[in-house]
């Protein structure tokens, strides 16, 4: 037993979770677990109350719907990694679903648990930025919809009140040519990354890019989109694009790269230009590719 | 802190308990159930090896309180191998290949490994690989350990086994 003693409670829908954690005293959801708890066996969290999402299961499911895919707050990697509707409609997240951990963190961890979580390299929060999800949040005061590019505001923090769950996450389904690709540096598989990219792109009738989206990972207090090159980017031909240089321009507004044991912020920022190259090359293959 | 009642079942056996909410899985099997085959190395989610099945999934069992099992199906890696002791394909491939020297890993690998093949039959070297990278040994080295799936993997096909006792049993049911 590591963790410091807390009361369990274990709600049977998402109504009842958001009521007990306005109602009890320093309360926190647990969903899979898989941060939560080895934070609280080194003492990085101390709570006196978990309220245990694991009977709420309005809070699973995948649902494809008109033009999106709605994904329930408590459904877990390994589900989403199986879902052939997932790695259909939304290539990206079954894409970044096996970088997750290891397959023992994937059997527990869940997306909504992974996203309110917001750890600064983890790949789901940078998907769910570069696809522009809509995330559901119910509180005692009602549920909203809160956009990807309001949601995450520093390190392990986001737009969620304390009482406020998060239920679901809807990703939009993109039509016509696309391509999607993630890619990161890790020292070991499954280990948070150095650094990481996400790209989604989309080629018009004319050939030229119409849409396009970049997030980081591993290179901010959390994951945050690189808007200037990818407004650069847009009305451009395929064939006029540098790789490596939309990679190093994606790394030079990047103001709060962190230092550590595994590398210096300018080593990252080198890591992550080149992961944006790779990313944006796989991606724009795909796309323009028959 | 207020024990809570839970219901599992552990290796097909049935066990009620009253556990303080802080009770991590991996304790609750070794203390309360006396399964001390499932090692805590690093509580804290690193080193793999109290991995176990939870209702067939490979999952650390330090990162889930046993209260969250509530209702679970478990196997540990006691309940891998036949009742009258004969080792599972996959033990029996790590016992011939060289999968293990002191044996501290050697439970979570082997669960885990159990889970992998489960999902993935026929696996590349670098799935294996893959696969793997959740589990840490510091003795043996991983070269037997990967040689031992591959052949694991080889015995189930000849066989058309199921790596799992538990899987078998509940397909000819």
């Amino acid at each position: 037993m590591k963790p410091a003693t807390f009361e369990y409670h274990a709600p049977t829908s998402a109504e009842e979770a958001v009521g007990l954690l306005a109602d009890l005293d320093d309360a926190k959801a647990l969903a899979g677990g898989q941060s939560l708890v080895p934070m609280l066996a080194l003492r990085l969290a101390v709570f006196e109350n978990l309220v245990d999402l694991r009977r709420v299961d309005e809070l699973r499911g995948i649902e494809t719907r008109d033009g999106s895919v709605w994904i329930g707050a408590g459904t877990t990697q390994a589900t989403i990694g199986r879902s052939e509707s997932i790695g259909l409609n939304v290539p990206l997240l079954a894409r970044a679903t096996p970088l997750i951990g290891h397959l023992q963190i994937r059997s527990r961890g869940t997306i909504g648990g992974s996203i309110a979580h917001a750890d600064a390299s983890a790949e789901y929060p940078a998907v769910a930025l570069a696809l522009d999800v809509e995330l559901d949040a119910l509180s005692p005061r009602g549920r909203r919809t809160i956009p990807a590019a309001e949601f995450f505001t520093g390190t392990w923090s986001t737009e969620l009140e304390e009482d406020e769950l998060l239920t679901g996450i809807t990703f939009p389904v993109w039509q016509g040519r696309a391509g999607f690709a993630v890619e990161e540096f890790a020292r070991r598989h499954g280990d948070f990354a150095m650094a990481g990219a996400c790209v989604a792109v989309g080629v018009g009738a004319d050939g030229r890019i119409d849409r396009c989206a970049i997030s980081l990972f591993g290179l901010g207090p959390c994951a945050r989109r690189a808007t200037e090159v990818e407004t650069e980017l847009i009305g451009t031909s395929p064939a006029d694009s540098d790789a490596d240089e939309i990679g190093r321009t994606a790394m030079a507004g990047l103001d709060s790269v962190p230092t550590d044991l595994h590398g210096s912020a300018s080593y990252r920022k080198r890591v992550g230009a080149a992961m944006v190259a790779r990313a944006w090359r796989r991606a724009l293959q795909e796309a323009v590719g028959d | 802190m207020t024990d809570v009642d839970i219901q599992v079942r552990v290796n097909g056996i049935a066990r009620r308990a009253s556990v303080p909410p802080r009770l991590i899985l991996a304790d609750f099997l070794r203390v309360n159930c006396g399964l001390t085959g499932t090692h805590l190395g690093c509580e804290h989610g690193v080193c793999g090896a109290c991995s176990v099945l939870l209702d067939g999934e490979a999952v650390r069992a330090c990162l889930i309180f046993a209260v969250q099992a509530d209702g679970a199906e478990i196997t540990t890696v006691e309940g891998l191998a036949e009742p009258d002791g004969e080792l599972s394909v996959v033990q029996a491939a790590f016992r011939d290949h060289h999968g293990l020297q002191c044996g501290f890993c050697t439970p979570g690998f082997v669960v885990s490994v159990t889970a992998f093949l489960e999902e993935n039959p026929k696996p590349t070297d670098d799935e294996i690989r893959d696969a793997l990278s959740g589990n840490l040994c510091r003795c043996t080295g991983y070269q037997g350990i990967i040689n031992a799936v591959r052949a694991a993997a080889e015995a189930l096909a000849e066989s058309g086994g199921s790596a799992s006792r538990d899987a078998t049993a509940k397909e000819t049911e």
